[in-house]
């Protein structure tokens, strides 16, 4: 049994550093069960991070998903204006995001799952750190010091090696966790960029929702330059709504489209 | 005998099934000792999986220490590595 063996053994003897301090073994008692009550808290903690940084993923993936939509939009305004180039540009920039959205799935699954596990060890260290709070009450009422030592023991090898357990435990989801906040931030900075998009104000927004515009004012000129060579004035609501492209509208609405605020963490 | 999945609690399993563990051990030693991932990967899927077929979960409050000790699931060939080195990775 090489591998467990030697797991175990090494597992094992640094489970059991942390606890011999005190002369009096009852204080000892006292000295790990302080010990056992700050892991749980710190797993605890450990579980709101874990928390924090998957609403962050959340958070980006449905902004880019925003994004997204936006692009199908333009592409397809885009093409009801005749401008192909335009639509296959924002096509293309929206397969540029479908891959960083899956990513980001891929992480939101996996700090779900850090979370979930790490809830789980926070259950479990709970339910021993009360077993042990009652064992070394019994163990202080009932025993001197010198007899104590075989029972605080007993108490200790439990709890030592769940300790061992759920303090790897968070430091994993600790290591996890940095690696994709540091993903997150560079992907905060993008949107906030406008790399990925950034339609803040009208005329403001990227390029293709500015050309979009732009194509669409000019044919609004168009249209109503007709209707005064007619010789009839169009109603004022008319002026878009007589634009022989129907896309001018929904263009002023996505461009002044309020964006959420970028870089949100 | 008690045995432990890091990251997910004990088992305790019945001596008969030990010498099926001790032989997907095997296995798991020899993908580590030959740095192959993916058959580190399904050694100890599948050593896990055995434990915890063949054994009863441990109560969360029983305070009772483990015979042996096996790696998380989701653990990397090269974290078991330093696990075995006694270096990193095991707060001391």
């Amino acid at each position: 049994m090489s591998l467990m063996k030697r797991m175990s053994l090494i597992f094992r003897s640094k489970a059991n550093k942390v606890l011999d301090k005190a002369e009096d073994p009852r204080e000892t008692l006292d000295y790990s069960y302080q010990r056992q009550v700050e892991l749980l808290s710190k797993v605890r903690r450990g579980v709101a991070d874990v928390a924090t940084s998957r609403k962050r993923v959340e958070l980006q993936v449905a902004q880019l998903e925003q994004q997204e939509n936006k692009l199908t939009e333009q592409a397809k305004k885009a093409l009801s204006m005749g401008r192909e180039d335009l639509a296959r540009e924002a096509l293309t920039r929206k397969s540029g995001l479908a891959g960083q959205v899956g990513d980001l799935r891929a992480q939101q699954a996996q700090l779900q799952g850090e979370e979930e596990k790490l809830t789980m060890a926070s259950q479990r260290l709970q339910a021993k750190v009360e077993a042990f709070r009652t064992k070394k009450e019994t163990i202080k009422a009932t025993y001197t010091a010198a007899e104590a030592q075989t029972r605080i023991n007993e108490a200790f090898s439990g709890i030592s090696e769940e300790m061992g357990d759920v303090g790897l435990a968070v430091q994993r989801a600790e290591d996890k966790t940095a690696q994709m906040q540091a993903r997150a931030g560079a992907i905060d900075e993008l949107i906030a960029s406008g790399a990925l998009d950034d339609a803040s104000a009208i005329g403001q927004g990227d390029d293709i929702a500015r050309e979009l515009e732009s194509l669409s004012s000019r044919s609004d000129v168009e249209a109503e330059l007709a209707a005064l060579k007619s010789g009839s004035t169009p109603p004022p609501a008319s002026i878009e709504a007589g634009d022989p492209t129907p896309a001018a509208e929904p263009v002023a609405e996505v461009t002044a489209e309020p964006e959420k605020e970028p870089g949100h963490s | 005998m008690i045995i432990r999945i890091l990251g997910e609690g004990q088992y305790d399993v019945a001596e008969g099934s030990v010498d099926g563990l001790n032989q997907l051990d095997r296995a798991l030693e020899d993908a580590v000792d030959a740095g192959d991932e993916a058959a580190f990967t399904e050694a100890l899927a599948g050593l896990l999986s055995a434990v915890r077929g063949s054994g009863a979960a441990l109560p969360d409050d029983s305070l009772e220490d483990s015979d042996l000790i096996l790696p998380p699931a989701d653990a990397s060939i090269d974290e078991v590595r330093q696990m075995l080195t006694g270096e990193g990775l095991i707060p001391g």
